[in-house]
Order: C-alpha cells, then sequence, then structure tokens
C-alpha cells in the first residue's frame, strides 16, 4: 500500500519498460525504497537503524560466505581452521574480526531499534505484526549469534555450548533428552560443532526471509514518525529516495565509520580472551560468561538462586531469562495508552528511562562474576524489569494524562498550519 | 432405490448426510499425515547420537595409584568423571550430616559400592548447567563443604559430593560403574 500522492513508476529507459512490463520488479523496488515510497518528513536518526541492521545482516552474510571457504566445522581442526584464517588466509584476519565484530555491531543496532520501538511505541495498532515478527528476528539473531560464537571451538565457545544447551536440559520429563538431541552426544564435540555450522550457516536465510515480512508488513501503513501522528496529507511526507536514501547514507557512514574503528584499532575489546584457549572438556574456565549482548538475560537466569514451590531453581531461571523476550509478543496489548510517542507521555517517558537503566544495570550484573552483590542487584533488576512490562506499563497506560498532540506531522514540523505551512515560504535569506 | 438420497454431484448420501466420498477425503488426509510424520521423523532423529558416539559407552579406570585423598579426572563420554579415594576424615564428615536436610538427600553408602565406600566415583558436571566443579586437582578449592566448587554460578558440594549450596538442584550424578578388581572399574 502507499498513500495517493505516491509518485507513479514510469520508466523512460527502454529497457526498464521492456523489463518492467514483463516482470515488475524494478516497479516493486521503487515502490519500496524508491522515490515511490512517501515517508514522513519528521523521522529523526533513531529511525536509521532499521537500515543499519539490514546492512549489519549482508555484511554478516558475505563476511560469513567468506569465512566458510576457510573453516572446517570439525572439532579436530576448527580451533586451528581459524587460526589459519586470521594467518594464512589473505586478508583472512580482517574477515574474522570483521565477521566477530559485525555480530557486535549488529547487536547495538538492534538493540537501538528495538528501544527506539519501545519509546515511540511502535508496536501499536496498526503496527502490532511488524512488532511480532521484529521480537521473531530478534530470537533467531540469538540462535545464531549463539551457535556461530561456537564455532572456533575455544573454551568459551565450548562452554557456552554446554551452558545454553544445558538450559533445555531445564525442562521437565524432555529435557535431557531434548539436549541429547540437540548436541548429537553426551557433551559438546564434533556432532554438535557439526550441526551447529550447518544452522548457523541457515539461519541468516531465514532471518532475511523473516525481514522481507517484516518490511513488507511496514510498508502496508507506512512508517511510524516521533510525533505519532498518522500521516494526513501530501504535506507530512517526502518520499524516500532520495531524502531517506541519503539520510540513511549518512547515518551508514557514521556507522561504518565506529564499526572500522572497532574492527582495525580494538577487533578484541568485546571479545572474551578466554576463547583463545582451545576447548577442554575437563576443565571449565573460571569466569565463564557469554557474550555481551546476552548480559542482560544471563543476568536474569542467574538472578534465580532457590526453589519456587516445585518450581526448581534453574527451571525458574530458564523460564525467566525466555519470558523475558516472550513478554515483547504481548507489548501491543499490554500499553493500552492510544497516544502513540513518549514525546506527549510524560509519566510513561520517565518509567521509558528507568527500563533502559534497569537493563543497563542487568547487563552489567551479567557480565560480572555470580556473587554477591551482583546477585542481588540483579533480582531486583530482574524484578523491575518484569514488573515494568506486566505491572508499570498497564497501569501507567490506565492513569495518565498524555500531554496534547499536534495536529499534524506537518504542524510539528512547521508549526501552526496558518502561520507556517500555508504561509508563502520565507527567503532563505533575509 | 427408492429411498436413495443424492447429492447434486450425484453422489449417493447415507442417511445422516455424508457421502462416501467424505470417507475417502478423511482417509486420503490421514495417509499424508502418516506419510509427512514418517519423512519428518527420520528428519529429526538424524540428530541424536549416531552410532560411533553410542559406541563410546563404557571405559576401564585403574585406581591403584590414586592414593587416599587423591582424585583423578577421567573422560567418559565426552564429561569428565571424578574418581577420589576419600580419607577417613571425608568418610566420616560425609556420614555426620543429616540425610533429611539434604537438597537431594542420600547417604554416602547410597553413593558408593559396597566394600568399596572409600572410592567415591562420580560424574565431574554440576548439576546446574553442566560446568566442571574445581576440586579434583591438586590445590583447588573445594568449597565451604570440602567436596566440590563449582565455579560457574557458586555451587558447594561436599565430602559426598552431594549439593549443599548454590543453584544445582541435585548431588553429583554417579555412573554405572563396577569393580572388575579392586583396583579397577569399568564405567558406564
Amino acid at each position: 500500500m502507499s498513500f495517493p500522492w505516491a509518485n507513479e513508476y514510469k520508466p523512460t529507459n527502454p529497457l526498464m519498460q521492456w523489463v518492467d512490463s514483463r516482470l515488475p520488479l524494478p516497479r516493486f523496488v521503487y515502490n519500496a525504497v524508491g522515490a515511490g515510497y512517501p515517508v514522513p518528513r519528521n523521522l529523526n536518526y533513531m529511525w536509521n537503524f532499521g537500515i543499519l541492521a539490514g546492512f549489519a545482516l549482508v555484511l554478516q552474510i558475505v563476511t560469513g560466505v567468506v569465512l566458510a571457504m576457510h573453516y572446517a566445522a570439525n572439532d579436530k581442526v576448527a580451533f586451528d581452521s581459524v587460526e589459519h584464517i586470521m594467518r594464512d588466509v589473505n586478508w583472512g584476519w580482517m574477515l574474522r574480526y570483521a565477521h566477530a565484530n559485525g555480530a557486535s555491531m549488529f547487536f547495538i543496532v538492534v538493540y537501538t531499534h528495538i528501544f527506539r520501538g519501545f519509546f515511540y511505541s511502535s508496536y501499536k495498532a496498526p503496527r502490532e505484526m511488524i512488532w511480532l515478527l521484529g521480537v521473531v528476528i530478534f530470537l533467531l539473531m540469538m540462535a545464531t549469534a549463539f551457535m556461530g560464537y561456537v564455532l572456533p571451538w575455544g573454551q568459551m565457545s565450548f562452554w557456552g555450548a554446554k551452558v545454553i544447551t544445558g538450559l533445555f536440559s531445564a525442562i521437565p520429563l524432555v529435557g535431557p533428552p531434548l539436549q541429547e538431541w540437540l548436541l548429537g552426544g553426551f557433551a559438546p564435540d564434533n556432532a554438535a560443532l557439526n550441526r551447529f555450522f550447518s544452522l548457523h550457516f541457515l539461519l541468516p536465510f531465514v532471518i532475511l526471509g523473516v525481514i522481507i515480512m517484516h518490511v513488507w508488513a511496514l510498508h502496508i501503513p507506512g512508517s511510524s514518525n516521533p510525533t505519532g501522528v498518522e500521516v494526513k496529507t501530501e504535506s507530512d511526507t517526502v518520499p524516500f529516495h532520495p531524502y531517506y536514501t541519503a539520510k540513511d547514507g549518512f547515518g551508514l557512514g557514521i556507522f561504518l565509520m565506529l564499526y572500522c574503528a572497532l574492527v582495525f584499532f580494538a577487533p578484541n575489546l568485546l571479545g572474551h580472551p578466554d576463547n583463545y584457549i582451545p576447548a577442554n572438556p575437563l576443565s571449565t574456565p573460571a569466569h565463564i560468561v557469554p557474550e555481551w549482548y546476552f548480559w542482560p538475560f544471563y543476568a536474569i537466569l542467574r538472578a534465580f538462586t532457590s526453589d519456587f514451590m516445585f518450581i526448581p531453581a534453574k527451571l525458574m531461571g530458564v523460564l525467566a531469562m525466555f519470558s523475558a523476550i516472550l513478554v515483547w509478543f504481548f507489548l501491543p496489548w499490554l500499553d493500552t495508552s492510544p497516544v502513540r510517542s513518549g514525546h506527549y507521555r510524560p509519566l510513561f517517558r520517565k518509567f521509558f528511562y528507568l527500563l533502559v537503566v534497569d537493563v543497563l544495570v542487568l547487563g552489567y550484573c551479567g557480565g560480572a562474576p555470580a556473587a554477591e552483590p551482583y546477585v542481588m542487584i540483579s533480582q531486583i533488576a530482574s524484578m523491575y524489569y518484569f514488573l515494568h512490562f506486566l505491572v508499570i506499563l498497564p497501569v501507567v497506560s490506565s492513569i495518565e494524562t498524555p500531554q496534547p498532540l499536534p495536529f499534524s506531522i506537518t504542524e510539528a514540523v512547521l508549526g501552526k498550519d496558518e502561520s507556517a505551512a500555508l504561509s508563502p515560504a520565507k527567503p532563505a535569506i533575509a | 432405490m427408492a429411498s436413495e438420497t443424492r447429492a447434486p454431484s450425484g453422489d449417493v448420501l447415507a442417511p445422516d448426510g455424508e457421502r462416501r466420498r467424505d470417507f475417502l477425503y478423511v482417509a486420503t488426509g490421514a495417509v499424508a499425515a502418516a506419510g509427512a510424520a514418517a519423512v519428518v521423523w527420520p528428519l529429526i532423529n538424524q540428530m541424536n547420537p549416531s552410532a560411533d558416539v553410542l559406541a563410546l559407552a563404557s571405559i576401564d579406570l585403574d585406581l591403584s595409584a590414586v592414593q587416599e585423598g587423591q582424585a583423578v579426572k577421567v573422560s567418559w563420554r565426552g564429561k569428565p568423571v571424578f574418581a577420589r579415594h576419600l580419607t577417613s576424615a571425608e568418610v566420616e564428615m560425609a556420614n555426620k550430616v543429616d540425610v533429611k536436610s539434604l537438597r537431594d538427600p542420600q547417604t554416602l553408602a547410597e553413593r558408593t559400592k559396597p566394600g568399596n565406600e572409600k572410592w567415591l566415583i562420580t560424574l565431574g558436571v554440576c548439576t546446574h548447567l553442566g560446568c566442571v566443579p574445581l576440586g579434583a586437582g591438586e590445590g583447588e578449592v573445594r568449597g565451604d563443604f570440602g567436596g566440590y566448587f563449582c565455579p560457574c554460578h557458586g555451587s558447594h558440594y561436599d565430602t559426598a559430593a552431594r549439593v549443599r549450596k548454590g543453584p544445582a538442584p541435585k548431588n553429583l550424578e554417579v555412573p554405572a560403574y563396577v569393580f572388575k578388581t579392586p583396583t579397577s572399574v569399568t564405567i558406564g
């Protein structure tokens, strides 16, 4: 769908006319990300992160396919094959670091993207499906990143595989056989490594498929915007190309500068040094932690230290960790306020920032050793996390008095319609 | 027959309005579902442990060199096994505990073989999320209860390798094993 004032695709080039009348692919691209897609004119830089996430996925697929040309998924040689990439393969060191840090950048971008959605309530009607698909993408991303981290077969790889598949063993009755099925054995070994390689290759393409649906769903109502007021007239929008292609291009430039700084000057900053030790099934590193992007969820897992009624602490932790993400699926129905944007919701805004702090605290505790005071802090922070979604959000949205919304996007950008939008444009220089 | 009713298509209808063709639909659907299940099952089952993994089922372990107070760590099915030669003090400590007060109540005698109560053979796999507890190696931390200590999430095990503190739900698992001679065991 698009707004009635969207530019129509009229190819002048005879070749494009020929193609368009047989397979309207050029038309499809023009209407999806070209001049035929009108977008609210007031999008701020928080709206750059979807494109950046898409770019990060392409980056991971390209570097990943290249790395797979040199990597050997066998427990005897996997670690050495990664060192072979680092030392012998032309530009191998760069490609390996690009892929590893690419995962970190992907998560930075996606977390920003998600919290943008939280603040501007981008999950509200009619955009629920976009949100639900997004949560699915996030779950797939986490599974993919986990399996990728196993492939170098270092200490963190091995013990990460053991602990994460161990999460499934907490399920009553079917748990232990399920873990054996996932591993293809009784502990991570060649069978596990081999299948993780296969699935790590497969899942990014599944993610790509879900992203196509995510963007498709987005194009039904069109982009949300910082006011949360829907598009009313043509003056509320500008064509995606060249306005947002240029703006996204600029954002991409900033992204690439940070990314290159990471890859070239601090490639191991976000990694764990123990993964430079080959996997040893007989010895667990004393301080085992997942990659930083899992820390908040890891803190929630570890926060449950005592049994709760008939549920053992281990199962409680696992349920809590998965629920921490599954609760996002219900967000469109937990937040019942008719106002979307946090800019016009004074009470909601305060709790939003509290949630940001809470997740940062959880992240910090997840990376810290499982000792006091971190355990207690993560218990409080985990409780608050669930409190935010299940109690605070529904209550706030029912008691809060939102601030007045602008009449339109145009008004929000240019001031009152009669004084700005409808008056003759002022000359740039008086 | 005069009483026969027919659908507009000409199919003969049973008294309750069902056609014989409806049965064919159900039967065809059932065969298709069974066929799909038969295809899916091998696709799932291929991920279960393969014959070569299952073939690594048992190992022999020589205990003759393990002195009192020492433990050895061996690999079995890709997991570590701790074989500890308990000292008299450790046996005494383990027997002194009120079994009912434990999270996973078991006596030392239940966790060892009759006549070989000084040999404590357990998996070196923390029952929480599967890390290898410290305590089997020389000079490693053995936790608040003199047995094993898991560094991952801080579970403490006593001298009978029973869980005493931390998130682990169970005692360290005792694998199936038999003493072939007084100084050698077969595990698995």
